[in-house]
């Protein structure tokens, strides 16, 4: 399997091949990080730009250690500060960064599609660090690495993703990159969460947790982004914590074995409850570790490919 | 001026003639169409092996002048439309300013009467401003010039406004024509809703807030006698509702435009903005339904719905860029592509679909090659396959989805009132 991709999308335009590549490829640079000396030279000389339209603290660290642990130089660039905020197209921007002979840019954005429209206008390399509601790649990645490194494999698990499903760029990737490699999917929400069509992708869709979890050996929690929408659409919170809520006895009648994860941040009490978040069932923090070798992957095997291309 | 138009196919739907024939045009009007005319003439056209067929009407185009003359402009549309067939076009109101008083039409009308290369019809506001919320004084309207209302963009969301819209257009004698959304249950939408949608990750625009507002529309219209044209119907519940309501016998008609046919949403690949449109593109269900409508004249007309914008306007993130596309110099190769090739109309059904149809909805002499209509005539070659391509676009604008695609039909002649005003 051969890398040929300049730019990473999204999982929906990932062969499942391509999708075990990264995977194969993070389980080699997860060891780095337990080094003394934890940095390799594989993109010295070689600069990732940080460019966030969205506030987001632990996405852009996780790249910019991966980044820095591949000796790459790391520029943050913040929009509320620079000439976004004077009206640049988003288009200009990457231009101007491309002719600063960056390398790489790493972009999170609250509109979806925002990073499709910027890699087809350059020739660097871009890396999607969330769109909209549409696809976090390196999330679901990490996700997955975490998955298989904890249950062994992917194929034919039972996989159930609880939460805001239609609002969620998470649930999105996790979708694709879960059933392409071959794992079931279940999506666990209210009606009004769930968004049309989903199950054209393979997934299948359940409003009862409990039943969910008879046979799920894992449950991935997207955000509930309480904070984006409108209240009044959405069940009340506390409503919403006793029919959909991850708490220890409904942890305690799951399947044993089951793991709990979440790409953070956690709205304790309102998604799950303190005791599962810190549990023994949560490997939420394991995540976070998987995180950098997977962002150490993808840095590298775009920058691989782009470099092919000359 | 006298012009002998020798030897092509004359598609004439309303005479029912498809055959070779001459044409002869004697100033501005159609003097003679027969068998081997042996007559004068300044000018002879050799159109053998080509279409012979009146000037498309165009019910539906955004002129954008005056006041956004970076998009397009009068002689750039009409140039663009001269270029494609296209011999009237219906200039929409929401220009800026809009199409709500005298004083802004007789502005239009200079305009036209100076740079116009085909001929332009004016369409004047259903509400003053286009704001749904005060009615334009529709008599001085029709005594400026305008033949019909729209607030196309909006629809006037106040029952009673509407209603009342209908009768005072009714006395005043202009046509209707309603843009069809229900913005409460559109939204934010972008697209249309459903798994592309997700997939996507862009907000969804369901059908229900296109075809509840043809529903209300069609009962408000026949309340009051008053005719109505449906604009830009995009989804199969539409055709359903306004095949029924004719059936009823409501003096509705509508139009489609050729990417409701051509095009789906899952066109929408890697977001390209040009295919953002309002409707949006629906699914292929839909575009079945369209294609059925048109063939069983529930739908009655093929507008193109042309909407310039900028590339500043629409080379930027999907949720922020403008909605609509060009479609004057794409419509009829489109067209032929899609309905002729496919065998869904015939050609006197489609240049009856392009030209007689939105003729005879607006109530002007045109559509028709019979003795006296005016010389407004196309001339194609049916069968010259060409790829659009974005250099060769008239238009000042060139957000058009089509660009790249391998088409069929090409105009070579455009006569409007009885001048030569495009030769390929």
């Amino acid at each position: 399997m051969l890398w040929t991709k300049k730019d990473l999308l999204g999982l929906e335009y990932l062969t499942a091949g391509e999708i075990e590549l990264i995977l194969a490829t993070a389980e080699s640079f997860k060891e780095v990080s337990t080094r003394e000396i934890k940095k390799v030279p594989a993109l010295r000389g070689k600069t990732a730009v940080n460019l966030f339209y969205e506030p987001s603290t632990r996405t852009r660290v996780s790249f910019e250690v991966a980044a820095k642990r591949l000796s790459a130089d790391v520029i943050n660039i913040a929009t509320e500060t620079s000439s976004v905020r004077k009206g640049e197209t988003l288009i200009d921007t990457g231009k101007n960064i491309q002719a600063l002979k960056a390398d790489i840019i790493i972009m999170r954005h609250n509109c979806s599609g925002a990073a499709n429209i910027l890699a087809r206008s350059l020739d660097i390399s871009v890396v999607n660090a969330g769109d909209g509601w549409h696809e976090h790649p390196t999330q679901a990645l990490l996700d997955i690495f975490t998955l298989k490194e904890k249950l062994g494999k992917i194929k034919g698990l039972n996989v159930a993703i609880v939460g805001d499903i239609a609002h969620s760029r998470v649930a999105r990737s996790n979708i694709w990159g879960l059933t392409k490699l071959g794992a079931k999917v279940t999506l666990c929400a209210p009606e009004m969460l769930l968004p049309p069509g989903i199950e054209i992708t393979g997934a299948k869709t359940s409003t009862n947790i409990d039943e969910v979890f008879q046979t799920a050996s894992l449950k991935n929690y997207p955000h509930r982004h309480f904070e984006k929408h409108g209240h009044e659409s959405f069940p009340a919170q506390l409503d919403y914590f006793k029919r959909f809520g991850i708490t220890e006895e409904r942890l305690a009648k799951a399947k044993k074995g089951i793991i709990v994860m979440h790409p953070g941040p956690i709205n304790r009490g309102i998604e799950m409850s303190s005791g599962v978040a810190d549990g023994e069932s949560s490997v939420i923090l394991e995540q976070v570790t998987n995180g950098i070798a997977i962002r150490m992957a993808v840095l590298f095997l775009v920058n691989q490919a782009r470099e092919a291309r000359r | 001026m006298s012009i002998l138009i020798k030897n092509g196919r004359v598609i004439d739907p309303a005479n029912k003639i498809d055959a070779v024939l001459d044409v002869f045009i004697q100033d501005d009007k159609i003097s003679k169409v027969a068998k081997n005319i042996q007559i004068q003439a300044e000018i002879i056209i050799d159109a053998d092996r080509k279409i012979v067929a009146p000037g498309i009407v165009d019910m539906h185009v955004h002129l954008r002048e005056p006041g956004r003359e970076d998009k397009e402009t009068v002689a750039s549309a009409t140039a663009a439309a001269a270029k494609s067939g296209i011999t009237t076009v219906l200039a929409m109101p929401n220009t800026q300013p809009a199409m709500d008083c005298a004083e802004n039409i007789e502005l239009l009308r200079g305009i036209i009467k100076r740079t116009a290369l085909v001929n332009v019809l004016i369409c004047g506001t259903i509400t003053r401003e286009r704001l749904g919320k005060e009615l334009s004084d529709l008599a001085a309207l029709k005594k400026s010039g305008a033949i019909a209302i729209s607030d196309d963009g909006s629809s006037v969301d106040n029952d009673k406004l509407m209603l009342e819209a209908f009768k005072k257009a009714k006395q005043a004698g202009l046509l209707t024509i309603c843009h069809c959304e229900d913005k409460k249950l559109s939204g934010k939408g972008v697209i249309n809703l459903g798994f592309n949608s997700t997939r996507l990750g862009l907000r969804g625009i369901s059908n229900a807030s296109e075809y509840q507002r043809v529903s209300r529309d069609i009962e408000l219209a026949q309340k009051c006698g008053a005719s109505l044209h449906i604009a830009h119907v995009s989804c199969k519940e539409s055709v359903d509702i306004i095949a029924a309501a004719k059936q009823r016998g409501v003096q509705v008609t509508c139009e489609t435009a050729p990417h409701y046919f051509a095009l789906t949403e899952e066109d929408i690949i890697d977001y390209d903005t040009n295919m953002k449109i309002n409707p949006p593109l629906r699914t292929k269900k839909d575009a079945e339904a369209i294609k059925a409508g048109l063939k069983n004249m529930a739908i009655d007309a093929i507008a193109s719905d042309h909407a310039p914008h900028t590339e500043n306007e629409k080379d930027i993130e999907f949720d922020r860029a403008e909605f609509g596309k060009i479609g004057l110099e794409s419509g009829l190769a489109v067209s032929i592509m899609e309905l002729i090739d496919k065998k869904i109309l015939n050609w006197q059904e489609l240049v009856e679909r392009l030209a007689l149809n939105p003729a005879k909805i607006l109530g002007i002499n045109k559509g028709t090659l019979s003795i006296g209509a005016d010389a407004d005539i196309m001339i194609v070659d049916a069968d010259k396959e060409f790829v659009l391509e974005k250099k060769k676009i008239v238009s000042k604008s060139k957000n058009s989805p089509f660009i790249g695609r391998k088409v069929k039909g090409l105009v070579e002649y455009t006569l409007c009132s009885g001048k030569i005003v495009y030769k390929n």
